[in-house]
């Protein structure tokens, strides 16, 4: 990834993450609205792999986490892993798959709100689970709409990774 | 040929899917490990310490960015909210003339009410707590970010401690409750919502004076049931729910008595229930909070 990827990468998830906070997570249709950030940490790490990710994925918690008053690292936590799992996924199972931006969104989100569901209620400010089942369905919608969009965006935006990865030496054995 | 090794050249520099295995292990460790140590910090000293004030300056940073988002969204929820306006318009307006009507009668029964009130407390020289609005002061706000979360049930707004908000302060907006102030900073606070599932509030039905708790309610994230009213006190359809404003000796409510919450849209009661079940629709629409009025008290005169 080239400095100039990198920066338009960055600038992305920071414009994401401010839109996020301040407008679409005013949005809300049968409980739950679009989540742009999580759908966009989930496109870098398809295009940009497994590290690259968890690092925007940090980046965006955090910058949730401090906008919103919450408490400090856990939206990160929650985008670290769910960048470095797609990243995973593009790198292995998912690679050129054409279906990989909407079944990595997909899981995605039923990790990032059991598990937010999960860290509020260790943190002490449980929530009816009925209220995290209800708003699932109407969330996973969201996101399913928006997965081949933010991708086509990242991928306009930040480039996807070079060929380059192949195996760089091979024995042949005939 | 066999067994030999055919190097392919290298195109650049190797991305970040070809990274070691360990590496990619050492990097998500860490960050991992990173957001746990903020988390605990963050939750154990959440107004205090150096990751609070880190975050406090930080938050402050981002304020600008946070209020031009808000600013950039403002209309096209306007818009939104005005075709959704027009699709009700008619039953509204027919609604509205009905209430308009009503309301009036009442408030020239209020007004003899109140004087009739006045007198007898100058006579009693009764001693009253604070009342809304009289001796509070709002401070208005703009919303300028909620957190991710289909259940979460808080808004930041923009005004902190430089402005005089502090921790517990109720807020409302021009329709009612609202939500009281958890957390503060010197430019910004966040406000959680009545219909979050860890606030509640003591209050009244104006009509009858049957007291309780009114909380988030079971059935949607935007209704709200008026709980602990015995069985024998009576709550009509109607009626309109209010703050309770309680004291008694050095304990005393958070929030001052008389602010409107919502009117009972549904009452009900079994047998078996130690408590009536009572079904309010709030007055404020926590969906679309745009802006909001965070109370203050005023200093009291001597």
């Amino acid at each position: 990834m080239t400095v100039a990827q990198g920066a338009r990468i960055s600038l992305l998830v920071f414009v994401v993450a401010i839109m996020q906070v301040s407008a679409f997570s005013s949005i809300s249709i049968a409980g739950a609205g679009p989540d742009l950030l999580l759908v966009t940490v989930v496109a870098v790490a398809l295009l940009r792999g497994a590290v690259t990710g968890a690092v925007a994925g940090f980046a965006a918690g955090l910058i949730v986490d401090v906008t919103t008053l919450g408490t400090l690292g856990a939206t990160s936590l929650l985008l670290t892993l769910a960048g470095f799992w797609a990243g995973r996924y593009g790198e292995t199972t998912g690679r050129n798959r054409a279906h990989a931006p909407l079944v990595a969104t997909l899981a995605a989100t039923v990790f990032v709100e059991i598990g937010g569901y999960t860290l509020d209620a260790l943190l002490g400010s449980p929530v009816g689970a009925r209220s995290v089942m209800l708003a699932l369905p109407s969330a996973i919608v969201w996101n399913a709409l928006l997965a081949y969009p933010v991708f086509a965006l990242v991928r306009r935006v930040g480039g996807t990774t070079e060929r380059s990865d192949r195996a760089r030496e091979v024995e042949l054995l005939v | 040929m066999l067994g030999v090794n055919l190097r392919r050249p290298a195109t650049g520099k190797p991305p970040s899917r070809s990274t070691s295995a360990f590496r990619r292990r050492v990097v998500v460790g860490v960050l991992v490990l990173l957001a746990l140590v903020l988390i605990t910090v963050s939750f154990r000293k959440p107004d205090s310490g150096p990751v609070a004030s880190a975050q406090s300056s930080a938050a402050t940073v981002l304020r600008p960015f946070t209020i031009a988002g808000e600013r950039v969204a403002q209309p096209f929820r306007d818009v939104y909210a005005w075709a959704d306006s027009l699709l009700t318009a008619r039953s509204d307006a027919k609604k509205l003339r009905q209430e308009n009507a009503m309301l009036r009668q009442q408030a020239i029964q209020n007004q003899f009410a109140a004087n009739e009130n006045d007198k007898l407390k100058a006579l009693l020289a009764f001693r009253d707590g604070p009342r809304f609005p009289d001796d509070y002061k709002g401070l208005a706000a703009a919303v300028i970010a909620r957190p991710i979360g289909s259940y979460a049930q808080d808004v930041v707004v923009a005004v902190g401690s430089n402005d005089g908000v502090a921790l517990d302060a109720p807020v409302v907006t021009e329709d009612g409750f609202l939500g009281r102030v958890t957390r503060v900073y010197s430019h910004s606070a966040r406000v959680t919502l009545l219909t979050d599932e860890q606030l509640a509030v003591s209050a009244l039905d104006v009509k009858s004076g049957a007291s309780g708790i009114v909380k988030h309610g079971r059935a949607s994230a935007s209704t709200l049931i008026f709980d602990r009213v015995p069985k024998k006190l009576k709550v009509s359809v109607g009626d309109t729910i209010v703050t309770a404003g309680w004291r008694s000796s050095r304990l005393a409510s958070l929030y001052p008595r008389g602010i409107p919450i919502g009117r009972v849209t549904s009452v009900g009661q079994a047998d078996t229930d130690l408590w009536k079940q009572v079904q309010v629709q709030p007055f404020a629409d926590f969906d679309r909070v745009d802006a909001v009025l965070v109370l203050v008290r005023k200093s009291r005169q001597p």
